[in-house]
């Protein structure tokens, strides 16, 4: 499945300037991976040594966060926007 | 003779409000909502400057403000509640002044301290709105908790750089801070604004959003961002909403709630607990000593290019701390190396970096740059 994911600038510095990236993967997982093999700087940022996901940021699958319907296991489908939303505390 | 004015407003606050008044989803009575009104905004800062400006001018009765900082000029580019007099004011006192020139009829409540768990409690439960503008972690979470337990509604707002989210976190009908966030990230992984920057102009979209937020919420109209997460992309000039979702498992407002007082809000948010890095320093003077008395030295700056293009030290070399693992292979382990960053904390990181590369004769730069164009070189600019 062919997936966009969306980063915050803050982010995209870490991924070649890119704000939105093209993805492939039957899972969330896979998706990450893919990204994650491409972009070593932006890996960690995206998910922990144990590959699982940060508490402090957020992953959209289209309008629903992934922590309440499959986390990284969440199924894929061809054109699914991803979002992720780190926290930010600037004020 | 009947009197045409409604109940509780003098003239002249029927004229002030008049644009108002006309709107039925105000209207005197609206009007009168917002006058018995209390909202207090946790910090006097970015956003809570257009917030602090909104609120006052639409004639909410008490604002309250929570501050303990003073004026700095770097504040002006986007704090545009305080002005070039007030810098080196406190800011409670500049908000304050600002806010009676702009609508005399607005009662100010100032809490000249920080936010702490000591206290947060007793200064939230007399408002009924609270608007979250603070820049660091520990106080989110301490506002998210102290209004989950009080039950008061938090328009909450955050930026970093170019970007800005924006939410209404009420516990009683929808999700909180923590059902979006669970944990903060580690210090230092999220730089501050005075660290990583921030567009002036973001903070005046995005606080005047929690004053929108606040003011619907006192008048009972419209629909809030309650349960909805706003997205804000200056540079793209894009919104975006996302839903939220309680978490049945939140530890404050989920069904069985583990956080039911205060914790200690630094400590959760890992503050003053990771192997802060330390190291030998040198002092601007000291080391503007040694340059005079000719000790061979390499001055290794460790910023971003950008910040180098802004002001460096004559004689530096610049080589950011991302690439420093890289590039440090070049350098002889022998050398009497000083890092120095902007205020002196990257520069440790790098120290770091070298000393485990084997480098025994490094030292940092205390206070960066910004000590050294205070103590020794007025010529170089502050940032």
């Amino acid at each position: 499945m062919a997936v966009h994911i969306t980063l915050p600038t803050v982010l995209a510095n870490l991924a070649d300037g890119d704000r939105t990236l093209e993805a492939r993967g039957v899972t969330l997982r896979d998706a990450i991976d893919d990204v994650a093999g491409r972009y070593p700087r932006l890996a960690p940022r995206l998910r922990d040594d144990e590959g699982q996901p940060y508490p402090f940021v957020t992953f959209y699958l289209n309008d629903h966060d992934i922590r309440f319907s499959g986390g990284f296991d969440a199924p894929l489908a061809d054109g699914d926007e991803v979002t992720v939303v780190p926290a930010i505390a600037g004020g | 003779m009947t009197t045409s004015v409604p109940v509780g407003l003098s003239h002249e606050e029927v004229l002030r409000y008049s644009r108002h008044l006309i709107l039925p989803e105000v209207g005197p009575q609206g009007q009168r909502r917002l006058k018995q009104a209390r909202v207090v905004l946790i910090g006097a800062g970015g956003l809570g400057s257009p917030a602090a400006l909104y609120l006052a001018a639409a004639g909410v009765g008490t604002i309250g403000l929570v501050d303990f900082d003073v004026v700095d000029s770097s504040n002006l580019q986007r704090q545009v509640i305080h002005g070039t007099a007030s810098v080196g004011r406190s800011k409670l006192d500049s908000a304050t002044a600002r806010i009676r020139d702009l609508n005399p009829h607005v009662h100010v409540e100032t809490f000249e301290t920080r936010l702490t768990s000591a206290n947060a409690l007793e200064i939230l439960e007399g408002f009924d709105v609270v608007a979250d503008g603070t820049d660091n972690f520990p106080t989110r979470y301490l506002v998210n908790d102290a209004c989950v337990l009080l039950r008061k509604p938090n328009a909450y707002g955050s930026i970093f750089r170019f970007e800005g989210q924006a939410s209404v976190f009420h516990a009683q009908e929808g999700p909180c801070y923590r059902c979006l966030f669970p944990e903060p990230p580690p210090p230092g992984l999220v730089p501050s604004c005075a660290e990583g920057g921030v567009l002036g102009v973001l903070p005046a979209v995005i606080g005047s959003l929690q004053a929108l937020e606040a003011i619907k919420c006192i008048l009972g109209v419209g629909e809030s961002l309650i349960g909805r997460l706003l997205l804000f992309d200056a540079l793209r000039l894009q919104f975006r909403e996302l839903s939220l979702q309680k978490d049945p498992a939140c530890p404050v407002c989920g069904a069985n709630p583990t956080v039911t007082e205060l914790v200690d809000y630094e400590a959760f948010c890992g503050v003053g607990s990771e192997p802060v890095a330390v190291g030998p320093e040198v002092s601007a003077p000291e080391l503007a000593h040694e340059i005079r008395e000719g000790v061979d030295v390499v001055l290794l700056d460790v910023r971003e290019p950008h910040e180098w293009g802004i002001c460096n030290i004559d004689g530096a070399m610049l080589l950011p701390l991302g690439t420093l693992p890289e590039t440090i292979g070049a350098f002889d382990d022998r050398a009497n190396i000083v890092t120095y960053c902007h205020k002196g904390v990257r520069s440790l990181r790098a120290l770091e970096i070298l000393r485990s590369a084997g480098f025994g004769n490094v030292r940092s730069l205390r206070g960066g740059i910004d000590a050294w164009a205070r103590a020794v070189d007025p010529s170089v600019p502050r940032y």
